[in-house]
């Protein structure tokens, strides 16, 4: 039975709330917990079928251009080489996040530097890793332009906006800002590189793979293959990380499958480190300028955000920088525009916060200088300027949360303990306080589950992916609190397309799209136990395995019989997206230290103060903003891509070149959800978390750095010569 | 080449490329994966295992330098059922979210704290006359090699602190 919903109007009956059970949004800890501590848990290149050859891919040393001949004598006569595979079906990058095909084949014309040309096969990995070096690679190169800045860029008519005179408020205003910072391109570096490890049955393939999205990853795949979705089956029950560099099908699967099929045998393709900076996408880089007016109390008059993204040409993605500035502040005269620069450096898509993660971080920096600048205090600032209602649509907001945040974050902080900049000196340390709001949109994307219940428990199924996001274990709370069993009677299988589709994790809409479904499937499955208890569901009390209306209480195991109730769980998002404004809220502090002597910044305590909506598990939830926040640390002081500017390749395309924070960059900090609900987001009145944390948290890091020693650093990240006070 | 290793108490004996590193050895020939490949270069402490009780990257050693060396990977730490006081810890602290850095950071702490109690100063050390007292300083500077991007990073700490303390 499918028990069907389309989120059509606001739920607001709150119906977990009264369940009896008690466990969602518990601290359980982690279903998965004791295979990963034990390293029992299997991440894709994990599995060892027998005959597994190793492939390795080879990349391109030219911008652009064709390969116009590979000469293999060398790489086939070395010993345990298999073959040599140029298959013209071979992808060029990674597929964007929920795309219906497969990303642009054909290895032998190259776009950008570093991209992959050939798949060496070997019995061996060390022989397949020495012969793709013996491979002599002729081609015809053609100029490219690698460098944003010199190119004339796409100014697509869709992504502009204009309201009001911007020009004239600024003219008008009595405090304005007009300022420009420039982020780098910045990368996903999940701890696991991508990898697949595929295998033909017949004219079936199963592929092992590290990805976020199966549903969607299995129609690129086949796609790209030319076969039909039924004959792919992804398997990814571990996933070490995505941050959305695993949204996509990337080109090592689908040279895994077709070495596969031409070899007979299960072949693996793993991408090393520094194949993982030269192919996964990146988080393109932004040249944003903002422009703020506001009157002489602060309230804004004029907003103004303009960006200048680049990606390759044809890609359909460009980093949505400004995505939450129309909804986040009110002014009358506002100004959004969006540049394209084609250039042919590695393809762009999304990384962790698309938009939100630089677009909001930048733009919180520029009201700490409208606030500087103004006079006001910058959690007061922001507080003048929060709108009652969507500016410009004029849609109510769903709920907007941000003024509880700042309140309480500003409290809990000790804000008010915030210096003037150099004021607060302790040795060589200047100290300072930053904070930034943290916004971002909220999505619901249709998915499915399946939900069993036996005499034994129950099982949940679904080819939902767990990438460290908690999946596991809150869909297990979930099926536990709708039907009144203990958590550790719930089993929970996710990661194979052989389950019912599923939104998979992406854009924070993972928890709150698959849990959904699962919670559907029990909403089903309880009105069958209601049924027999000769009650309605609302009448219906489930807990602890007992089933109890008024004085009778039963056992599950008797209402069963034996009997084994199944249902599939459908939610899709519907009317109700378009009549509110969603997103989830929060504001960040943080505390640096300068060194007067270095321009050396420390982090040292951070606080995240967020509303999003129901947590459906307090200790999964705040490992989520931790992550996030600690992403906001590395973009504001270590990280930053640095891409050859003959070449357009990133020549940091490795760990000790490419900086991400280390334990001990990372100090103390302080998660705290403020009790929320939405109903707009569904019956389970919850919303994304994996993304907020870090939207913004850049931005605070930066502010604090500004009000310890009087720099404003414009130019992301802020490394110490660019600090030196 | 022939190599024999002494892995988590059992004799293990290895024909394999002399380019084999220690951590493919495991991953490859031997069905020991718990132990990463995060970068196969010694910048991220994913594949950190105990060479003789000591932590060392895996990646950077080669498997044939081991022969006759007793090794320790995470599977040899502890298992569902029976694991170490630190993997359980890193359980109740939610020290982990994906899980791939997780079996580096375990041997890397477990190594670390023989450190401590032997007495090993580190950059964040204020006395060197004095005995090292583990501190959440101590941990972070000592633990700064093994990576995690889900940045689970005050928990591990939390999780180390709450075995060590
Ligand atoms: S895999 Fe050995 S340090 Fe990264
Ligand atoms: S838990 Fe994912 S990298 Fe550490």
């Amino acid at each position: 039975m499918t028990r069907h919903r389309k989120i059509d109007h606001p739920d607001n009956d709150n119906r977990l709330d009264s369940m009896a059970q008690g466990v969602l949004g518990k601290p359980v800890d982690r279903l998965e917990g004791p295979l990963k501590v034990s390293g029992l848990a299997t991440y894709a290149s994990e599995a060892r079928p027998s005959g597994m050859a190793h492939g390795v891919l080879v990349r391109a040393t030219i911008t652009k251009g064709r390969v116009v001949g590979i000469d293999r004598q060398a790489a086939l006569a070395l010993p345990g080489v298999m073959t040599v595979i140029t298959d013209p079906r071979m992808v060029r990058y990674p597929a964007q996040g929920m795309a219906g095909k497969g990303p642009k084949a054909g290895p032998d014309v190259v776009d950008y530097h570093g991209q992959p040309i050939a798949l060496v096969v070997a019995e061996g990995f060390e022989q397949a890793r020495h012969a793709a070096k013996a491979l002599r690679i002729t081609y015809e190169e053609e100029p490219a332009p690698t460098d944003p800045d010199t190119v004339t860029p796409e100014v697509p008519d869709a992504k502009q906006k204009a309201q009001g005179d911007l020009d004239a408020a600024i003219r008008d205003a009595a405090f304005s800002v007009d300022c420009t910072y420039t982020t780098p391109t910045l990368m996903a570096v999940a701890m696991e590189p991508h990898a697949a490890i595929a295998e033909w049955d017949g004219d079936r393939v199963t592929v092992r793979a590290a990805l976020q999205m199966l549903a969607s990853d299995r129609k690129q795949l086949a796609d790209a293959l030319g076969v039909g979705p039924e004959q792919v089956r992804l398997l990814a029950p571990y996933v070490g990380g995505g941050f959305g560099s695993k949204l996509g099908i990337a080109p090592e699967a689908v040279a895994a499958a077709i070495a596969a099929k031409e070899l007979g045998v299960p072949v693996s393709v793993a991408l090393t480190r520094m194949q993982e900076f030269d192919i996964t996408h990146r988080r393109s880089e932004s040249r944003q300028r903002v422009l703020l007016a506001a009157g002489a109390d602060g309230v804004l008059t004029g907003i103004g955000h303009e960006a200048l993204v680049s990606n390759l040409p044809d890609s359909p993605f460009s980093e949505p920088v400004t995505q939450a500035t129309p909804f986040t502040y009110q002014a009358a005269h506002r100004r959004i525009a969006h540049r394209i620069a084609r250039v042919h450096r590695s393809c762009a898509g999304s990384v962790r916060a698309p938009g939100e993660a630089i677009g909001v971080t930048v733009f919180e920096a520029a009201l700490d200088e409208l606030a500087e600048a103004a006079g006001i205090d910058p959690v007061e600032l922001r507080l003048r300027n929060i709108p009652d209602r969507e500016p410009g649509t004029g849609r109510p907001y769903s709920v907007n949360r941000l003024g509880d945040c700042l309140r309480e974050g500003a409290h809990r902080f000790g804000w008010n303990q915030r210096r003037a900049p150099k004021e607060r000196l302790e040795g060589e340390w200047f100290i300072g306080m930053g904070m930034a709001a943290a916004v971002r949109v909220n999505m619901l994307i249709e998915s499915r589950a399946r939900v069993t219940l036996t005499e034994d428990g129950a099982k949940v199924e679904t080819d939902m992916t767990d990438i460290g996001t908690g999946t596991y274990t809150i869909l297990r709370q979930i099926a536990a609190e709708m039907l009144g069993l203990p958590v550790d009677l719930v089993e929970v299988h996710l990661g194979d397309t052989d389950f019912p589709p599923a939104a998979g994790s992406g854009g924070s809409f993972g928890a709150a799209s698959s849990g959904t479904s699962v919670y559907l499937a029990c909403e089903d499955i309880r009105a069958r136990i209601a049924e027999r208890m000769g009650c309605t569901d609302a009448e219906l009390r489930l807990q602890d395995g007992r089933a109890s209306f008024r004085n009778d209480t039963r056992e599950l195991r008797e209402l069963l019989a034996g009997e084994v109730l199944v249902a599939e769980g459908h939610v899709e998002p519907g009317d109700a997206e378009k009549q509110a404004r969603q997103a989830t809220w929060g504001a960040h502090f943080a505390e640096v230290a300068v060194s007067r002597h270095t321009g050396e910044v420390r982090v040292r305590r951070m606080l995240g103060v967020f509303a999003c909506g129901r947590i459906l598990n307090e200790k999964t939830a705040r490992s989520q903003c931790l992550g996030g926040m600690t992403f906001g640390i590395g973009m504001a002081l270590t990280e930053g891509v640095e891409h050859d500017p003959r070449t357009g390749h990133i020549v940091n395309r490795d760990l000790a070149g490419y900086h991400l924070p280390s334990h001990a960059d990372v100090p103390e900090q302080d998660v705290v959800f403020l009790p929320d609900r939405d109903g707009f987001a569904g019956p389970m009145q919850a919303k994304g978390i994996g993304e907020l944390g870090i939207c913004g948290a850049g931005g605070a890091v930066l502010n604090a750095i500004y009000n310890a020693c009087g720099v404003r650093v414009r130019d992301l990240p802020a490394t110490p010569d660019k600090v030196m006070p | 080449m022939q190599t024999e290793l002494f892995i988590n108490g059992r004799v293990h004996r290895l024909d394999a490329d002399a380019r084999v590193t220690l951590l493919d050895a495991l991953r490859h020939h031997l069905g020991l994966t718990g132990t990463k490949k995060g970068c196969d270069h010694g910048q991220c402490g994913a594949c950190t295992v105990l060479v003789d009780g000591r932590r060392v990257n895996a990646c950077l050693t080669l498997a044939c330098m081991c022969d006759g060396a007793e090794i320790t990977t995470i599977e040899g730490l502890g298992e569902p059922g029976a694991l170490s006081p630190l993997q359980s810890a890193f359980i109740a602290h939610d020290g982990f979210q994906c899980g791939y850095c997780t079996p580096g950071q375990i041997c890397s702490a477990t190594a670390m704290m023989d450190e401590i109690a032997a007495g090993w100063p580190s950059h964040a050390t204020e006395d060197l006359n004095a005995p090292v007292r583990p501190s959440p300083e101590e941990i972070r500077e000592r633990m700064s090699g093994n990576l995690c991007r889900c940045a689970c990073y005050p928990n591990i700490v939390d999780a180390i602190m709450e075995v060590q303390g």
